[in-house]
């Protein structure tokens, strides 16, 4: 079977797509409002801020605050964005987004850059490993985990007209941009590679190493599938499900933990369903540390070579 | 808008209406409820202008948020004597499938309430979002938000009274029940709150205080102070120095019935204080 190829012109970080998204909606949507606890540079917003002053809100280093501002913001019909780092989204402020805007059902959109350890040299201080769980936990939220500029563009434009929570989320290093053909429909997953012999689930950063590492397993005569699921919750349960009964055996790609991940959700629905040897690439419950990206990634097992690795380890638990 | 006279009528009905729902399901905070009784009776009766064909979005009309939401029982009562919903769905508070749950909530679909409060510390954010909306809609109509002393422990408050100040919020009318009293005791034995009216002036609001915080013509006279000192670049607080437990004299100037429940006896002590003016539910 021949690998489908994927080519990129430029490598350019997700942030920049959602900064794109958000002005694009912006200029489409006037009761799109954007709120940023002084991180506005970091989160690309500032062209939404120069063409929309008056519905951009900085709320200064006040992350609770801005959490219920934007629920608040929602009652009289403004879709509020909420732009700071991962960790700031979320850990931060959990009871706040879990009453004010989950319980609350609030038509808010966390939007949360610098996540995993792509973060790079600010350190584990900053590089929340553990978003993903937090959010997926919470009833009504949807969850979603962009893997280049074009799909955190689309991703943007997607949740402005998706009516509820949600939490989207994307980093800060430049990664190839080659999703432009691509779709994007929240809660549906994308089969980027056809394969027969082991199944690659892949978000976030991951999925083009998971793309890379399919090239490598190709030219070793494995055949891998490769699945991109930028929506960890609601989860494409069906797509899954069909290449694990088609290739059995799974491997999970994330840039987070393997406790509380996109893995653990895939293990859930095997499990329940199809019960299929996994492998996970995710951080093993730890802290990161200093270092640029692709130190990090390769330390602690999230690049092309990890998840070739891993593949080798679940295809020998193949029944 | 109803007179003086009228609210006087619905205060010990709405007294009445905390003890038995307490009473009935053996929990709830009956002390801050009784505390705020006449504010939330001046409040649904006399000062906001508002619709009970209930929307979400509250367009054109003043809304109100609960920020120290164990006060649902003096809420859920003035709601429904107000016309939000049935006043016999008080019976099924904190019940089983019911949509009077111990905090309140919008989860089960409630008429008259906009946001879930209990855990502490966020209605006053979520009351500046809802401000902020009206500006952008050009909506004229105010927004009043309650919270409990006790609760300005929790350091939200501050980020939130900041950005108040500092973002011109004007269209804001935020009462702290001021009754110095919490669960573990007085809230000077606890963590004293200092000059609650000095730090808020210092962060930049408009503080006015009322002394008689548990009498109906001083909180009027305090909102109309309050609406008058509004549209002017600052932020709007109300002071309100009540009585935790006001109309029930075993349950006045203690911490001990915050959020306990009268037996029995106790009940009859309290309801024989309080005259059915307007029907039990």
């Amino acid at each position: 079977m021949g690998l489908k190829e994927y080519t990129y012109t430029e490598k350019i970080d997700t942030r920049s797509g959602f900064g794109v998204g958000l002005a694009e909606n912006g200029d489409l949507n006037d009761n799109v409002v954007a709120l940023c606890a002084d991180l506005t540079g970091s989160l690309k917003m500032n062209a939404f801020k120069d063409a929309h002053p008056e519905r951009f809100f900085q709320i200064g280093i006040a992350e609770a605050n801005m959490m219920g501002i934007a629920a608040g913001m929602t009652i009289g019909g403004k879709i509020p964005f909420t732009g700071t780092f991962a960790n700031f989204s979320t850990g931060r402020v959990y009871d706040q987004i879990r009453q004010s805007i989950a319980y609350s059902h609030k038509n808010v959109k966390i939007c949360a850059s610098h996540a995993g350890i792509t973060l790079g040299e600010d350190g584990a201080t900053h590089q929340i490993l553990e978003d993903l769980g937090l959010m997926k936990m919470l009833p009504g939220m949807t969850v979603i985990n962009t893997c280049d500029f074009e799909q955190t563009r689309k991703a943007t434009h997607a949740i402005a007209a998706h009516n509820g929570p949600v939490y989207l989320r994307f980093g800060r290093p430049a990664v190839p941009n080659f999703t432009n053909d691509l779709p994007f429909k929240i809660g549906k997953g994308i089969l980027l590679q056809e394969g027969i012999d082991v199944t690659l689930v892949a978000t976030g950063h991951l999925v083009w190493e998971a793309l890379e590492s399919a090239k490598s397993l190709h030219n070793q005569g494995i055949s891998a599938e490769v699945i991109n699921i930028h929506t960890i919750k609601p989860l494409d349960d069906a797509l899954i499900l069909q290449s694990a009964k088609k290739t059995g055996a799974v491997v999970s790609c994330e840039e987070h933990n393997y406790l509380g991940g996109l893995g653990e959700s895939i293990a859930r629905v095997l499990a329940e369903q199809h019960p299929t040897p996994q492998a996970f690439v995710a951080t093993q419950d730890t802290f990161g540390e200093s270092g640029t990206p692709a130190q990090l990634m390769e330390k602690y097992g999230l690049n092309a070579a990890a998840i070739v690795r891993k593949a080798k380890e679940v295809l020998a638990k193949k029944a | 808008m109803a007179s003086i006279e009228s609210i006087q009528t619905l205060l010990p009905q709405v007294r009445r209406d905390i003890l038995r729902m307490v009473h009935q399901v053996n929990s709830g905070h009956p002390g801050g409820s009784l505390g705020c009784a006449e504010f939330f009776v001046a409040l649904y009766q006399h000062v906001m202008d508002y619709s009970t064909d209930f929307s979400m979005d509250g367009k054109n009309e003043d809304l109100f948020f609960l920020s120290n939401g164990h006060i649902s029982p003096v809420f859920y009562s003035v709601l429904a004597r107000s016309g939000f919903f049935p006043v016999s769905e008080l019976a099924t508070f904190r019940k089983l499938n019911s949509r009077l749950q111990g905090h309140p909530t919008t989860h089960e679909g409630l008429p008259g309430i906009r946001i879930a409060s209990g855990s502490l510390g966020q209605g006053l954010s979520v009351a500046i979002g809802a401000a902020e909306t009206k500006k952008l809609n050009n909506d004229k109509y105010l927004v009043y938000s309650l919270h409990g002393d006790g609760e300005l422990q929790e350091g939200q408050n501050w980020e939130a009274i900041m950005y108040a100040a500092g973002k011109g919020i004007d269209n804001l009318i935020s009462t702290i029940d001021y009754n110095k009293q919490q669960i573990d005791g007085s809230t000077d034995d606890v963590l004293p709150l200092g000059d609650v009216s000095a730090k808020l002036e210092a962060f930049g609001w408009n503080v006015i205080n009322v002394e008689k915080g548990n009498d109906v013509a001083a909180i009027l006279a305090g909102f109309e102070a309050a609406k008058a000192a509004s549209g002017k670049q600052k932020p709007v607080a109300i002071l309100l120095h009540t009585v935790m437990g006001n109309g029930v004299d075993y349950m006045m100037h203690t911490h001990a019935w915050h959020g306990k429940a009268p037996n029995d006896e106790q009940l009859a002590i309290g309801l024989a204080q309080n005259e059915e003016t307007l029907g039990d539910y």
